[in-house]
Parts: C-alpha cells; structure tokens; sequence
C-alpha cells in the first residue's frame, strides 16, 4: 500500500512557551522543535501498516528548509522517501490542505494518514479540508485500523465512545492519542536516513492558491490559573459543583 | 513536577551539533523518559538490573554504536556521547551496562580480536543476545592493574586460567567475560563464556551505591578455555587501558547528564518551595548554588563536545580523556551532593532522583580510574614526572 503522511513541526511539548510582547507569535529563540505527537502516530500507523503488507510510506511537509530536521526524524522511524513543500510564509490551515491534496493528486497513494489535530494551533481540520477537497471517504479520530482487500475499517474515538465506520480506498485517517504508541528512531535507522530521498518543492510552483483566508490578529498567554479552595467532605463538593460551579 | 530530563544549553551548543546528533539524543531521551524513568527507583531500591530493557536498547542500536561494521550503527562520537549523557541522565546503572557492553567488551574484541571472533561475537552483542563483562579489578589491584595475580599458561592448545576478578559489572548476567591475565609475556586478554567448567560468578550485595547495576566477582579455577578464546592482538596493558579509554570517553559524558538531572530537580524544587517569605530560589545563597552548577554543567559540555571532535578526527589522546573523567565526574558529585542540600528534607527520598544520583556517582569517581588516579596521569602528563609508585 502506498501512504502519504503529512506531518508538522511544532514546539516540544516539554518546553514553556512565551508570546512576544506585541503578540504577534511566539518566542521562538530556545525552542525545540518536533515532529506533532500526533503525526508521529500518524507515521508509526502507517510504518505498521507497511510492514504488514508491504508497500511504501512517503512524509510530506509544507514549511522552511530547516522542517527538514523533523522530515529525517520520520525517515529514521522507518519511512520511505519525503518531500518538502518549502515555503516562508506563514499558510493558513486552508492552503496547506491544499498543498496536500495537490501533492496527494499526484502522488496517488491509496491512503492519506495524519494527525487529527497539531498541538501548536489545535485547529483540527486540514485531514478534513484534505478528504474533502479529494472527494475522499475520510475517518477521523481514529484509534484502531485494519485492513481487509481494499476496504478499511476504522474505530473512531467520539463523544461518549466509539464508533465504528468502514471505506473503500483510496481514503484519509486522522489519527488520534490511543491508536498506537510511536516507535524510537534507532540509531541505524538515523544512519540509513541519510540515504534516503527527500525531495524539495517550492509551494509556489504547485499551482494552488495560498492567499491567507485566516489571519491571526494577536495572541495572548492563558490567564494565570486562581488558586483552589479546599473544600471538607465530598458532600460540600457536590453542593459547590452544583450551586457554584453549575457543572453537575 | 516538569521534564527532568530536559536539556540544559547555555550556550547553544546545539548549533554545533548535527541533525543527526541531536535526533540520537532524542531518541535515547525518549526511550530513558518512557521506559527507564518509571521503574528506575524500584530497581534501585531491589538491587536488580532492569534486564527487560535489554532487547530495546539494542533495538535502538545503543551498543556498540560507534564501531563499524559487525552489525553496529557507526555512528560517530559526539552521537555515542550524547547517548551515554542520556542514558546517564536516567541512571549511572543503565549508562554503566552500555558502557561494559559496548565500550568495554565489545570495544576489546574489536581491537583486539580476530576476524573470526569479531565475526562471531559483535554482532549477537549489538543485538544484546550476547552480554559481555569486563575482568580487570582483582580484589587486591584496583589502581594498579598492572599488579593482577590471575594467570593464564599453555596447556596444549588452549589455555588454562586461574584467579579472581572484583567489581565485575554485569558479571552474573554476562554470557561473555572478557579476563585479563598474566601470562610470560605480560598481560593479554580471553574470552571466557558463560559455562565453561571452574568459571563462576558471584553477586556483591549491601551496595549503597549503583544499586540499578548488578557488580560480582568472577572466579576462575582451573578453567580451560581452547585457543580460539585468546584476544591475540591483545599485548600488554595497553590493551584493557585502551578499552578504559573508550569507556572514560562515555563517562565523561554520563556524567553531565546525571548532574543535569539534579540540577533541573534543584532548580524546579526551588523555585515552587517558599521558606520564610519567598521561593528558596530567591534567595541569594540558593542563587548562587543554581549558577555554579549551571557554570560547571556548561563547562563540562564544552569539554566533551571538544573532546569528541578531537576523537572524531584521530586526535584524542588519553590525557584528554582523564581530564575529562576526572573534572566532570567530580563536578557532577558536586552538583549532586548540593541538589541533595537543596532539597531539604525531600532530598533524602527516593521520590527525587537526586540522592540516587548522588549515591551513584560515588561510584563513578571510584571506577574507570578515580579522580586522583587521573590527578597523576595528567601530573605525568604536564611534569614529565611518574608519582604513581
Ligand atoms: C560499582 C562498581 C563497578 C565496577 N565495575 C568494574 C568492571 O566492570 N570491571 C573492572 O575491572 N572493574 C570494575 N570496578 C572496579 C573499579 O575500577 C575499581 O574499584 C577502581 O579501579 C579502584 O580500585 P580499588 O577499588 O581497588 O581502589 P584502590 O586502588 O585501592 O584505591 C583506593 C584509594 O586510593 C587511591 N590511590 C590508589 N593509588 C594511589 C596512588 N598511587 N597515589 C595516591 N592515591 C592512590 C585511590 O585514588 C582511591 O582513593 C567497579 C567498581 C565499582 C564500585
Ligand atoms: C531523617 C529526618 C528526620 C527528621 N526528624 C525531625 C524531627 O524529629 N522533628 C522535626 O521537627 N523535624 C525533623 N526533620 C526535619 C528537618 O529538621 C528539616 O528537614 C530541616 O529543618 C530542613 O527543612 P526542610 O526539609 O523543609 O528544607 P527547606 O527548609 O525547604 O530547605 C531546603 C534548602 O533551602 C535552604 N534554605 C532554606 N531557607 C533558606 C534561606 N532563607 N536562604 C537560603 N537558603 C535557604 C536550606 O539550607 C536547604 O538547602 C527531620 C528530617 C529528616 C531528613
């Protein structure tokens, strides 16, 4: 099976994030950058689904030269080849799905698998936009897959539990936290990686229309957190969560 | 409480180091967050040796990944440091089993070994099937290995061997130990395996340090290994010196990454622990603790980083090693044993990795040459002046 991933670069997790003072972005000086936790799931599938059947499993990324790094990351996990979709501006959720249907078009794999949502701007729907502008079947939140022939059943993850639904291929999968735990990448992996093909593309000679439709106009850090209170029994809790909290 | 683990980089030191290099840190980061971090105190407080992770480290590529060949990664040292920091970072046990497996073990029959044994034993030892262990220390030569009283004579085609070896890491565990021995020439090396008649190994317990690495001794009585076992290229003390070199190298590095975890430990605990009026880390005392460790953290990465380039490009001598050894391992115990003040009561407890950082680099000051062991080999060095005897 041939599977396109398309990942993202985020901040790690692990590090504080500051917004510059005129709100404008985020302080990116000592930052460390990663692959989305949720796209390295989205490439573990898809190696999982590789090994299983064979075939080839192809990253795809649309940023600056230095998203490389997380592209060779991925390589070292296991994936076949990757391309670079370089650009230095800064796309909107809707030009990057386009830039991956466009890339998906000509690539023609039979499976799209990515993260349902990056956990820098948590937008969840470029998977969406993509399968729509593919006129795909796609399952989203996915946390388990199987394949049978051409068909793929996913289990979804939704409010109040989960739903099973079933496509033919070709389709797109958006993966979600419990769908599998993401491999290391091995230190023989990481020497193979330098072998591997990874092709760059300029965004601008796709032919897409990248014209923001989304500007981000400011960002403000989360107000700091009020203390709690201590309350004495659970019956106190539950009267506060009823009468102040309103939540139960 | 946040990522222990975390890096710590002053100075942008990785603006020097490659993609490839840091994606070998990460990788090992991630492994020692997800599957040494939540057992790692139960080993500790057990006395046992997380075996279960064995089958992924090698998975990972993490021993001998610096050799070529034989089924190693190749990569090259900065890469192989970085690990050795990591591995560390979680515990000096789990750094001090990649080190005797692949510095140590691995690292003697690939200098000194035939082709057929290289052949025969690297590349199940990459693959962790093979576990090796390093017989130098006796139980009355530590120092002055040039003392050993174990003995190997010719018996027919083979060898026959005699003596007893202290301090041994892995050595229960080990399908393989490398033992160094006196013969008429001087001191070579053989491969003995597990099993062989009159080779026995015995745990050694009521460690307070190291309590996560399994330490024995080896006994060897009349054991008869044939020809075949015999590192040929092993001549002299040269030969388990050089393997040391190799392991000193990875040490050096370690100990950076234990001194970073306390270090962040010490750095998170006091900035939320209020005394008095503020939090401990506003205070001028505390202060000033949290910037020499800092200072003496950064230091020691240069050194490495340095040291590592020199090793890259054939350079390094073994001078530079014990400078290495002996500084950062020293400042580590420093940091740690401040980490520990710093926490107050909580650093005691076993819910803080500090004291068990602490308690280990004991160790790590005692073996692979102590601090004032490598005081005379750089003494030697700059004198020209041997005070060693
Ligand atoms: C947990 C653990 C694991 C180990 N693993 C291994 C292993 O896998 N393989 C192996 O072969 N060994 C191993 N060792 C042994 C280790 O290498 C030795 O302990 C070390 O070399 C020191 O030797 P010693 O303990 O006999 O101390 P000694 O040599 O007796 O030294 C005691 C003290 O005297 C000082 N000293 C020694 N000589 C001089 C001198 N000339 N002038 C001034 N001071 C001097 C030392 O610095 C030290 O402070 C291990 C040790 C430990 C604790
Ligand atoms: C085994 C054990 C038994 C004990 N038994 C008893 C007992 O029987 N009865 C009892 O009452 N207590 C007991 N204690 C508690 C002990 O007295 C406290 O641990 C000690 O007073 C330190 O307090 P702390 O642990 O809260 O550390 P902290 O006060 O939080 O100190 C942490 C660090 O901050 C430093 N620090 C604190 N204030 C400042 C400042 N203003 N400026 C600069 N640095 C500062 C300290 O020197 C230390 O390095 C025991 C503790 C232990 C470990």
């Amino acid at each position: 099976m041939k599977i396109l991933v398309p990942i993202k670069r985020v901040p790690d997790p692990a590090t504080t994030i500051r917004v510059l003072p005129d709100g404008s972005g985020i302080a990116t000086d000592n930052v460390k950058w990663v692959i989305n936790p949720f796209c390295e799931i989205a490439i573990e599938e898809a190696l999982r689904i590789k090994e299983k059947q064979t075939g080839e499993v192809i990253l795809l990324t649309v940023g600056q030269t230095t998203w490389q790094e997380q592209l060779r990351t991925g390589l070292a996990m296991g994936a076949d080849r990757a391309i670079l979709v370089k650009t230095d501006a800064a796309l909107d959720q809707l030009a990057i799905a386009r830039i991956i249907a466009k890339v998906a078009g000509d690539e023609k794999p039979d499976l799209v698998i990515l993260g349902k949502q990056a956990i820098d701007d948590d937008s969840n729907q470029v998977g969406q936009i993509v399968a729509e502008t593919l006129a795909w079947p796609q399952a989203t939140f996915a946390s388990k897959v199987e394949f049978a022939g051409d068909k793929c059943t996913v289990i979804r993850e939704v409010d109040g539990g989960l739903e099973t639904i079933a496509f033919k291929l070709p389709g797109l999968i958006t993966t979600d936290l419990r769908l599998n735990e993401p491999r290391y990448a091995s230190l023989p992996g990481i020497m193979k990686a330098r072998k591997k093909e990874l092709k760059e593309v300029a965004a601008d000679s796709l032919g897409v229309d990248l014209a923001p439709k989304l500007k981000i106009k400011r960002l403000d850090a989360p107000p700091k957190r009020q203390a709690g209170r201590k309350v004495a029994s659970v019956e106190e809790l539950v009267q506060v969560l009823h009468t102040e909290a309103k939540a139960i | 409480m946040s990522d222990l683990l975390r890096d710590l980089d002053f100075f942008n030191l990785d603006d020097l180091l490659t993609a490839e290099e840091r994606m070998a840190r990460d990788s090992v980061k991630q492994f020692v967050r997800r599957e040494v971090l939540p057992s790692v105190e139960k080993h500790f407080a057990g006395e046992t040796f997380p075996k279960e992770l064995i089958p992924q480290m090698a998975e990972l590529g993490m021993f001998g990944a610096n050799l070529k060949g034989y089924g190693c990664a190749g990569m090259n040292n900065v890469a192989y440091g970085l690990i050795m920091q990591e591995l560390e970072a979680g515990d000096s046990g789990l750094r001090s089993f990649a080190s005797v497996q692949s510095a140590l073990s691995m690292y003697a029959i690939y200098a000194n070994g035939t082709e057929e044994q290289k052949r025969r034993f690297l590349p199940e030892m990459a693959k962790g099937k093979l576990i090796g262990c390093f017989g130098l220390t006796e139980p009355d030569h530590g120092s002055d290995p040039g003392g050993m009283e174990t003995r190997a004579r010719k018996d027919g085609d083979g060898w026959i061997l005699n003596g007893t070896k202290r301090w041994i890491t892995n050595g229960s565990i080990a399908d393989l130990a490398i033992v160094w021995a006196k013969v008429d020439e001087g001191i070579t090396g053989f491969v003995v395996e597990r099993g062989t008649p009159g080779f026995s190994a015995r745990d050694i317990h009521g460690k307070f340090s190291m309590r996560a690495s399994i330490t024995s001794e080896l006994i060897l009585e009349d054991v008869r290994i044939p020809r075949t076992a015999h590192l040929p290229q092993a001549r002299g003390l040269k030969a388990p010196l050089g393997c040391l070199t190799q392991a000193r190298y990875g040490i050096a590095w370690g100990a950076i990454g234990a001194a970073r975890s306390c270090y962040q430990c010490a750095l998170d605990y006091t900035k939320s622990r209020k005394q008095f009026t503020r939090p401990l880390a506003g205070y001028q005392l505390v202060q000033a603790k949290l910037v020499e460790m800092l200072t003496e953290i950064t230091k020691a990465q240069m050194v490495c980083l340095r040291l590592a380039h020199l090793k890259d490009q054939g350079k390094m001598r073994p001078e530079h090693v014990s400078f290495a050894k002996r500084n950062n391992v020293n400042e580590a115990l420093e940091i740690a044993r401040h980490a520990r003040d710093m926490l107050g009561a909580n650093g005691i407890v076993n819910e803080y990795p500090v004291i068990r950082h602490m308690l280990n680099l004991e160790t790590v000051n005692t073996y692979e040459g102590t601090f004032d062991v490598h005081t005379l080999i750089l003494g030697r060095d700059v004198t020209g002046e041997s005070a060693f005897d």
